[in-house]
C-alpha cells in the first residue's frame, strides 16, 4: 500500500469498525484512534515529502496511477505537492479536534462519527487526486454527509439549512461537471488522447475560445463551496444550524475545497481563461470580502458572526488566487490554512459557550472572562489572530496577499486591493465588539456563575487548533518553503 | 433449419417451457399446497436466469425475423436478473395475498409471458416481430395491473393501462405501415437501405416513436404512468418502471441507431426537445408527491429523460452508456420498490409521511432505501453516479453542452425530492413511526442483491468495459 492511498483506506477501515460499535464510548474511541493515526500519517507525510523533493523534481510526488475505466481513460491517480500536503495536515488536525469536541455526542453517536469520517474521506481524496474524475467523485462524497450531519444533529431550522446547503453545493458540483466534461473533451487539442489527468491536461494548449467558455463554469462550480459572493448564502445558515464539530470541519476544511479546486483546476488548466475573466471575479470576491465583514458587524448570533467572517476571509483567498502571481498565491494558501485552524477554533469555542450558557446571542452574554477564563482567553487569542495581529497566522497570510496584490501595477487591481484591504478594519470592529460585550464587563446573568469547568477533551481539542495558529504566525518560513516550490508550475500558464 | 439453429432462441424456448410447466403444476398441485407454486416458479426462473449467462451464437432465424447477438443476449440476461429480483421481492406478497385467492400461478404465467414479449421485441429483425413482441409484452401486464381485483384503484389502473397502451400500439402500427408504404419492406436490414427523408417516412417515424415513447413514458406520453403505478400492485409497478421500460429503451435504441439511422439528423432534434421536456416535467411533478409510488413514477419519468442523453450520442459510446445506465437503474429502482413493498406488505402504509422516523425503528431498510435513492440521484460512490456521469459524457462528446447543463440542473432538482424521503426517514422522529419488523428470507435476498449491485456496479469498472466491448454489435 502506498503512502497516499492509506489516507483513504484508513478512514474506510475506521468506518467499517465503527459500524460494529455499540455505544458512544466505543464509537468515540474508534473514531479517536482512527483520526490519531491519520494525524500521525499526515505529519509523517510532511517529512517524507520534504525528503522526497530533494531528489525528485516532479510536480507531484508519490504518484500512484491505476487505470479505472479504460474506455474513458479514467484513472485512479493520486499524488501530492506541497499545497496538498499542507491541506492534508490541516484536515487531519481539524478532524481530530472535531472528534474531541464531539466527545459527548449522545444522540446516535455511531452514525455521527461514521458521517464525520466519511466526510473526511471525501476531503482527503479530493486533496490527493490528480485525475479530474476521481477528484469530482471525492468532492461529492465530501458534500453529501453534510446533509445528514446538519439535518440529524443540528439545531434551529436544521432541516431547512441542511437542504439549502446540500442543494446549493450539489448544484454547484453539477455545474462543475459540465466544466470538467468541457475540459476533458478538449484535452486532445494537441493531438493526444482524451484524458482526465490534470498534469497531462496542463501541458495541452487548450484553445482560447474553449478556455473562455469553460473557465467561468469551472470557477463558479468550485467557488460556491468557497463562499463566493453571491453564492455564499448557504454558508451562514448551514453553519448556524450545524453541530459544533460539523461547523468546524465544514468551515475549517470543506470550504477549502473551493479555493483548492479553483487553483488546481480552473486556474492551472485554463490559464488564458483566468486572465480573461479575472477582472470580473475580482469584483465579486473583493465585494464578498467587504460584504462578509459588514454583515458580521450586524449579527448577534455568534455562529452567524463567524460564518460571515468566513465569507469575508475566504473571499480573500479567491481574491488572492485571481491576482495570478506567486506572492499572492502563497498568501492564499497560507490564508486557507490559517483560516482553517482559526475558524475551527472559533466554532469549537462557540460550541463550548453554547453548551454551557444555552445561548449564542451576544447581547445576552457578558463577563464570561470571569467565569470560564480558559475558553474566553482562547477566544480573545483567536479573535486577535483573525483580525490579523502580527505573531499569528492571519497576519502572515494577509500580508502576503496584499503585497502580492499590489505587485499588479494595473490601476484596476490596485483599486480592488484597496477595497479588500479596508475589510481588515471592519474585521477588527466585529471581533472586538464581541470580545467587549461577551467577555468583558460584569457577569450579567447569575446562572453563569456556576458554569461547568473546561474538560480535558475540550482543552485538547482547543490546543490542537491553537498551536498551529501560533506556529504559522511565529515561524512562517518553513511552511512557505513547503508551498513556494509547488507554485512554480502554476505560473507557467499565466505569464 | 435444424435443431442447433433453434438454440439461438434458447432463452425464449426456456421461458416458454417454464410457462408450460407452471400450467401443468397448477393442475397437479393440490389446493392446500398452492403456496409451493411460488417456490417452484422462483426455482425454475432462477435456473433460467443462470443458464442464460452461457454464450450464444450471433445469427438470425426465420429469414431475418428473429436475430440475436451478444449485446441482445446480454440485455436479456439483465432483464432476467431484474425479474428474478422482482420475484424474490414479491414472493411474500404472492404467498400471503394472491395464492389464497387461487390465482398464484397465473401471476407468474402472465409475468413471464410479458417478459417473453420483451425478448421477442428486442430480438426482432423486422417490424412484424417487433409489433408482436410489443403487444405480447403489454397485454399480460394490463391484467396484472388489475390483479388486486378487490381494490377499485387497481382495476382502474388496469383499465387505464390497457386503453392507453392499445392506443399507443395502434399508433406505432400506423407508423410502421407508413414506413412500409414508403420503403416496401418490413425487414430492418432492407428498410435502412432505402429509407430517405420524405414526409411519409418522417410521419411514420414520429408515430412509431410515439408508440415506444409511451412504454418508456416520455413526455408527452407519460400521463398514464403515475395513476397506473399508484393503483397497480407494487411488484407490477416496479415491473413497469424497470423491466418494461428497460426493454423499450433498448428497442428504441436499436430502431434509432440501425433502422432509422438515415434520419438521424431529424430524430436528434426531436429527442433533444423531448429529453428536456421529460426531465423537467418528471422532476417538477415529483417535487410535490405524497405517495411513494407516485413519487417513484415521476422519478422514473425523469430518469427516462436522462437516458435520452445517451441516445443522443447515436453510436457505440451511446449504446454502452445507455445499457450500463439501464443495468444500474434496474438495481436502484428495484431496491427502492423492494423497500416500499416490504413496508406496504407489513403495514399497508405508502405515503412519504408514514416513513418518518423509519431509521430509528428499521435502520436496515432505511439504509437500503437511502442507498437506492442516492443511486437514483447520482451521488457517488454508489452506482447511479457512474451511470449518469457516463450518459452526460456521451452527450457532451457530441458537443451538446447546453443539454448536459440542463440535465445537471435537473439532477439538482431531483436531489431535492430524493432528499425529502431521506429527510423523512432520518431527520424526523415521527409521531407514529412504523414499528420494527423482520423481512422473510426471499425479500431479504432480493434486497441484498440490489444493494450489492448498487455498491459494486459503479466502482467495479470491468462491467462497463464488458458492455462497451459488446456495444459495437449495434453499429
Amino acid at each position: 500500500m502506498d503512502i497516499l492511498s492509506l489516507f483513504i483506506v484508513l478512514p474506510v477501515l475506521t468506518v467499517l469498525v465503527l459500524v460494529f460499535t455499540k455505544n458512544l464510548k466505543q464509537a468515540r474511541m474508534v473514531a479517536l484512534a482512527g483520526s490519531l493515526v491519520q494525524l500521525g500519517m499526515a505529519i509523517n507525510l510532511i517529512f517524507a515529502y520534504l525528503k522526497e523533493i530533494k531528489t525528485n523534481d516532479a510536480i507531484m510526488v508519490f504518484i500512484k496511477d491505476v487505470v479505472w475505466f479504460k474506455n474513458f481513460n479514467i484513472h485512479y491517480n493520486i499524488g501530492v505537492d506541497g499545497i496538498s500536503v499542507a491541506l492534508l495536515v490541516l484536515t487531519a488536525i481539524v478532524v481530530l479536534a472535531g472528534v474531541f469536541i464531539s466527545w459527548k455526542m449522545e444522540d446516535l453517536p455511531k452514525e455521527f462519527f461514521i458521517s464525520l469520517i466519511v466526510l473526511s474521506i471525501g476531503v482527503y481524496g479530493f486533496f490527493i487526486s490528480i485525475d479530474l474524475f476521481t477528484m469530482f467523485v471525492f468532492f461529492e462524497i465530501a458534500v453529501i454527509p453534510m446533509y445528514l450531519l446538519i439535518g440529524i444533529w443540528g439545531t434551529g431550522p436544521r432541516e431547512f439549512s441542511a437542504m439549502k446547503l446540500t442543494l446549493m453545493l450539489m448544484g454547484a458540483s453539477a455545474v462543475l461537471l459540465v466544466g470538467i466534461l468541457g475540459i476533458y473533451f478538449n484535452s486532445d487539442s494537441d493531438g493526444g488522447a482524451l484524458t482526465f489527468n490534470i498534469l497531462e491536461i496542463a501541458k495541452v494548449n487548450i484553445p482560447f475560445e474553449v478556455q473562455r467558455l469553460f473557465f467561468p463554469i469551472t470557477f463558479i462550480g468550485f467557488a460556491v463551496i468557497g463562499a463566493l459572493f453571491p453564492f455564499h448564502t448557504w454558508s451562514p445558515d448551514g453553519h448556524a444550524s450545524a453541530p459544533t464539530a460539523v461547523s468546524m470541519l465544514h468551515a475549517g476544511v470543506l470550504m477549502k475545497l473551493g479555493g483548492y479546486g479553483v487553483f488546481r483546476v480552473a486556474i492551472y488548466l485554463l490559464p488564458e481563461g483566468a486572465l480573461h475573466w479575472s477582472w470580473f471575479f475580482i469584483i465579486l470576491s473583493a465585494f464578498g470580502v467587504i460584504y462578509g465583514a459588514f454583515a458580521a458587524i450586524k449579527q448577534t448570533d455568534l455562529k452567524y458572526i463567524n460564518a460571515y467572517s468566513s465569507v469575508s476571509h475566504l473571499g480573500l483567498v479567491l481574491f488572492a488566487l485571481l491576482m495570478l502571481n506567486k506572492t499572492a498565491w502563497n498568501g492564499a494558501i497560507l490564508q486557507s490554512l490559517s483560516h482553517g485552524f482559526m475558524t475551527a477554533l472559533f466554532f469549537a469555542l462557540i460550541g463550548m459557550i453554547y453548551g454551557r450558557t444555552h445561548t449564542r446571542d451576544v447581547t445576552k452574554l457578558g463577563g464570561l472572562l470571569k467565569v470560564i477564563p480558559f475558553i474566553s482567553a482562547v477566544y480573545v487569542i483567536a479573535g486577535l489572530a483573525s483580525l490579523g495581529l502580527p505573531g499569528f497566522s492571519g497576519f502572515v497570510a494577509e500580508m502576503n496577499i496584499f503585497v502580492g496584490a499590489f505587485e499588479n501595477d494595473n490601476i484596476y487591481y490596485r483599486i480592488g486591493t484597496v477595497i479588500a484591504v479596508s475589510a481588515i478594519v471592519v474585521t477588527a470592529v466585529y471581533i472586538l465588539r464581541v470580545v467587549g460585550i461577551m467577555l468583558m464587563g460584569p457577569v450579567n446573568n447569575e446562572a453563569y456563575l456556576n458554569l461547568e469547568r473546561v474538560r480535558w477533551y475540550e482543552k485538547l481539542g482547543i490546543l490542537l487548533l491553537l498551536l498551529p495558529i501560533i506556529a504559522i504566525g511565529v515561524a512562517p518560513l518553513w511552511l512557505s518553503e513547503l508551498i513556494l516550490k509547488s507554485l512554480d508550475p502554476f505560473l507557467k500558464g499565466v505569464l | 433449419m435444424n435443431f442447433s439453429s433453434f438454440l439461438l432462441m434458447r432463452q425464449e424456448i426456456a421461458l416458454l417451457v417454464i410457462i408450460l410447466l407452471l400450467v401443468i403444476a397448477e393442475i397437479f398441485i393440490p389446493k392446500k399446497k398452492k403456496v409451493s407454486i411460488v417456490h417452484l416458479a422462483l426455482f425454475l426462473f432462477g435456473i433460467h436466469a443462470i443458464i442464460g449467462f452461457f454464450e450464444i451464437d450471433e445469427s438470425s432465424l426465420f429469414g431475418g425475423m428473429f436475430r440475436t447477438n451478444h449485446l441482445i443476449h446480454f440485455f436479456k440476461n439483465v432483464l432476467n436478473i431484474g425479474v428474478l429480483i422482482l420475484l424474490l421481492q414479491s414472493a411474500d406478497w404472492i404467498q400471503e395475498k394472491i395464492v389464497n385467492q387461487n390465482k398464484g400461478s397465473e401471476f407468474f404465467i402472465l409475468l413471464f409471458s410479458s417478459l417473453l414479449g420483451i425478448y421477442f421485441m428486442i430480438s426482432a429483425g423486422d417490424f412484424l416481430m417487433f409489433y408482436l413482441g410489443l403487444e405480447l409484452s403489454t397485454l399480460p401486464v394490463t391484467a396484472l395491473a388489475a390483479y388486486e381485483t378487490m381494490k377499485r384503484i387497481s382495476s382502474e389502473s388496469g383499465i387505464k393501462l390497457i386503453l392507453s397502451s392499445a392506443l399507443a400500439s395502434g399508433v406505432s402500427l400506423f407508423g410502421i405501415s407508413m414506413l412500409y408504404a414508403s420503403t416496401g419492406s418490413i425487414y430492418f436490414s432492407e428498410v435502412v437501405q432505402v429509407l430517405s427523408s420524405t414526409n411519409l417516412t418522417l410521419l411514420g417515424m414520429v408515430l412509431l416513436f410515439a408508440g415506444i415513447s409511451f412504454k418508456i413514458s416520455l413526455v408527452p406520453f407519460h400521463f398514464w404512468t403515475a395513476d397506473v403505478y399508484e393503483g397497480a400492485p407494487i411488484s407490477i409497478a416496479s415491473y413497469l418502471s424497470v423491466i418494461s421500460k428497460g426493454g423499450a429503451v433498448f428497442i428504441l435504441m436499436i430502431l434509432l441507431f440501425t433502422v432509422l439511422r438515415p434520419l438521424a439528423h431529424i430524430w436528434e432534434n426531436m429527442i433533444y426537445v423531448i429529453a428536456i421536456a421529460t426531465m423537467f416535467i418528471g422532476n417538477l411533478f415529483a417535487l410535490r408527491q405524497q405517495n411513494m409510488k407516485r413519487f417513484l413514477a415521476f422519478s422514473s419519468i425523469a430518469q427516462a429523460g436522462f437516458i435520452l442523453l445517451g441516445i443522443m450520442e447515436g453510436s457505440k459510446l451511446g449504446t454502452a452508456t445507455v445499457v450500463y445506465f439501464v443495468l444500474i437503474y434496474i438495481f436502484s429502482n428495484l431496491a427502492a420498490f423492494g423497500v416500499i413493498q416490504a413496508i406496504s406488505l407489513q403495514t399497508g402504509k405508502e405515503r412519504i409521511k408514514d416513513y418518518e422516523g423509519l431509521y430509528r425503528t428499521n435502520p436496515n431498510l432505511s439504509l437500503v432505501l437511502m442507498l437506492a435513492l442516492f443511486s437514483l440521484a447520482g451521488i457517488p460512490p454508489v452506482a447511479g453516479f457512474f451511470g449518469k456521469f457516463f450518459l452526460f459524457t456521451a452527450a457532451a462528446s457530441k458537443g451538446f453542452y447546453l443539454l448536459v447543463f440542463l440535465a445537471v440542473v435537473n439532477v439538482t432538482i431531483s436531489l431535492y425530492y430524493y432528499l425529502i424521503v431521506v429527510r423523512a426517514m432520518f431527520l424526523r422522529k415521527g409521531e407514529n413511526p412504523i414499528p420494527f419488523f423482520r423481512n422473510k428470507i426471499y425479500m431479504r435476498i432480493g434486497l441484498v442483491i440490489t444493494v450489492l449491485g448498487i455498491l459494486l456496479l459503479g466502482i467495479y469498472s470491468p462491467i462497463y468495459d464488458y458492455i462497451y466491448d459488446l456495444s459495437s454489435a449495434l453499429n
